[in-house]
């Protein structure tokens, strides 16, 4: 492979999965990078006080741990950003040069429900309905695991459908003007 | 041996278990009139996508991944990938016409062996590809990385053109599911490195002549003070894959996706390709000579060998296609030199010749076929 990958004269330690570090030939056969490079950038500014964190976070939705992402380079859930915010802040800032806010698109649901202006308040409105969709679909996902697990079909295919529903129905009433 | 492919796609499932007609148009990134085509060969945009209060791909159930392709499939097919779009589910297709798909560009190889994640890998793992046809110049692969990737890909450099289908497509599929969105972190994804807008620009470089000048690092070496990655297309060794270089963005976070275009699309590129050309009329003043006798060298083996590799052939195809683009060899064109990349990949050469093969058997097959080729003209 004849792929570098340097940042400001560095070396890419900012490169954190191991598909993406593939991905851009970072990982040459090398068995084990992205735990140490990840051991790097999170205990990056505190040489001193060791590796880990006192708590290993777990989120509270999939319960990946800090520990396993870490491993694996890879978060298990959206919420997963809210529970290791703290944990995933230098992370963030050195993957992609200290920037820390979105700029750029915006699904156009939101934009629709926040109004055209998209005032604030809206958008917040807006936020809030649709982190209730996904909180329902949560729910029922969790609901649908343990009905698949104790082999409870029918209600396994019930929530699934009505799973399908939310997923969809969410588009449904974001289309109406 | 049938010639290209079209032939046997008359309906249904293909051999291979693809469905017929898939590859009947040809590809958009082997065709050679895009702009700037004499360094570019193709242009590419990728969008990371998840739904929204769904586990991500690698910590998803069997059922949750199940739902994610029932929920978003009628939704991408209804997206404007092309005139038509096929859905293929990849863990009912066996493994040659996954090696197809990845062939031609249109899965990735995480995709084609259903491996999910470090420790997750299996076959049988629910995912599917979606491509647009004719062209194949838009395709959504579902469960990879990321619940959702979308890709539009572009002849010669038009990046703009690939992310303005790119996110047409996105808007569509958006309408009918929410995706995980913070307003704060953008669009979430499975790796904090592509969270924000989701999205790569890339574009794959032929850089021949400034390898064989010495100044491919210092391209390298500027694209990385930038922040950009630099990486051979075609996997491991890409050294002798031919010095086809993919460069593309890494940040995703606190830069819009216009900003990201501009930045790759109207500064950086320009100057790689000039810088490309510069050398090659370089080449041309101070070498003339022993580039033209580079070029038909690897012109005459492609032309009578009786065994070829896959790498050797790529080898020698791209010097032939810098013969080609500078003027020095006048048979044939670049666009054919793009179908015999293709065509000499392992899955294509067994394809065409309509039998599973062994490696040393494919080595006499690929030349011949390549022989066949360059005779016809």
């Amino acid at each position: 492979m004849h792929e570098v990958v340097v940042v400001g004269g560095k070396p890419a330690e900012r490169h954190l999965c191991e598909s993406c570090a593939r991905e851009i030939g970072l990982v040459a056969g090398a068995p084990a990078p992205v735990a140490e490079i990840l051991q790097k950038i999170a205990s990056g500014q505190a040489p001193g006080a060791g590796p880990a964190a006192p708590a290993d976070t777990a989120c509270p939705v999939c319960g990946t741990t800090f520990t396993e992402f870490k491993q694996s380079g890879r978060l298990g859930c959206p919420e997963c950003y809210k529970a290791m915010e703290s944990q995933l802040a230098p992370i963030l800032d050195r993957a992609h040069q200290g920037a820390v806010h979105h700029i750029g698109k915006v699904p156009r649901r939101l934009m629709r429900e926040a109004g055209e202006e998209g005032r604030s308040t809206e958008r917040e409105v807006a936020l809030a309905a649709a982190e209730a969709r996904a909180e329902q679909i949560r729910r029922l996902r969790d609901d649908l695991e343990r009905a698949i697990k104790t082999e409870a079909y029918e209600r396994a295919a019930e929530l699934r459908d009505r799973l399908r529903q939310l997923h969809r129905g969410a588009g449904a009433t974001g289309g109406a003007p | 041996m049938s010639e290209p492919d079209h032939a046997k796609d008359a309906g249904g499932l293909g051999p291979d278990g693809l469905p017929a007609g898939l590859f009947g148009a040809g590809t958009e990134w082997l065709r050679a009139d895009g702009p700037e085509g004499d360094v570019v060969l193709s242009s590419r945009v990728r969008l990371a996508r998840n739904l929204a209060g769904q586990r991500f791909v690698h910590k998803a159930s069997e059922s949750d991944l199940r739902l994610v392709l029932d929920v978003c499939r009628g939704a991408i097919e209804r997206a404007g990938l092309g005139e038509r779009a096929v859905w293929v589910d990849l863990h009912e297709t066996g493994g040659m016409g996954r090696s197809l798909l990845l062939e031609r560009h249109l899965i990735s190889s995480h995709l084609a062996k259903g491996k999910l994640g470090p420790k997750r890998s299996s076959e049988d793992w629910p995912r599917a590809v979606a491509v647009g046809l004719p062209g194949e110049r838009a395709g959504v692969m579902v469960n990879e990385e990321d619940h959702l990737r979308l890709q539009v890909i572009r002849s010669g450099l038009d990046l703009a053109d690939a992310w303005r289908q790119a996110g047409e497509i996105d808007d569509l599929v958006e309408a009918e599911v929410d995706y995980a969105f913070s307003p704060r972190l953008g669009y979430l994804t499975a790796c904090p490195t592509n969270v924000g807008t989701g999205i790569r620009f890339s574009v794959m470089l032929h850089l021949p002549a400034l390898r064989m000048a010495g100044d491919i690092d210092k391209v390298k070496h500027a694209a990385a003070d930038m922040s950009l990655a630099v990486r051979g297309f075609y996997g491991e060794g890409s050294e002798a894959s031919g010095d086809f270089y993919q460069i593309s963005n890494q940040t995703t976070l606190g830069k819009s996706e216009q900003q990201l275009l501009e930045e790759l699309g109207e500064r950086i590129l320009p100057e790689v390709i000039d810088y490309e050309r510069q050398s090659r009329r370089v080449l041309l003043e101070k070498r003339r000579w022993q580039i033209e006798d580079a070029a038909y060298r690897a012109f005459g083996v492609l032309r009578h060998a009786r065994l070829l590799g896959t790498e050797e052939s790529m080898k020698l195809l791209s010097v032939v296609r810098l013969g080609i683009a500078m003027g020095l060899i006048d048979q044939g064109s670049t666009g054919d030199v793009h179908a015999l990349m293709l065509a000499v990949q392992p899955a294509h050469l067994q394809r065409a010749a309509g039998r599973e093969m062994t490696q040393d058997e494919r080595r006499v097959e690929r030349a011949r076929l390549v022989r066949t080729r360059l005779a016809g003209g």
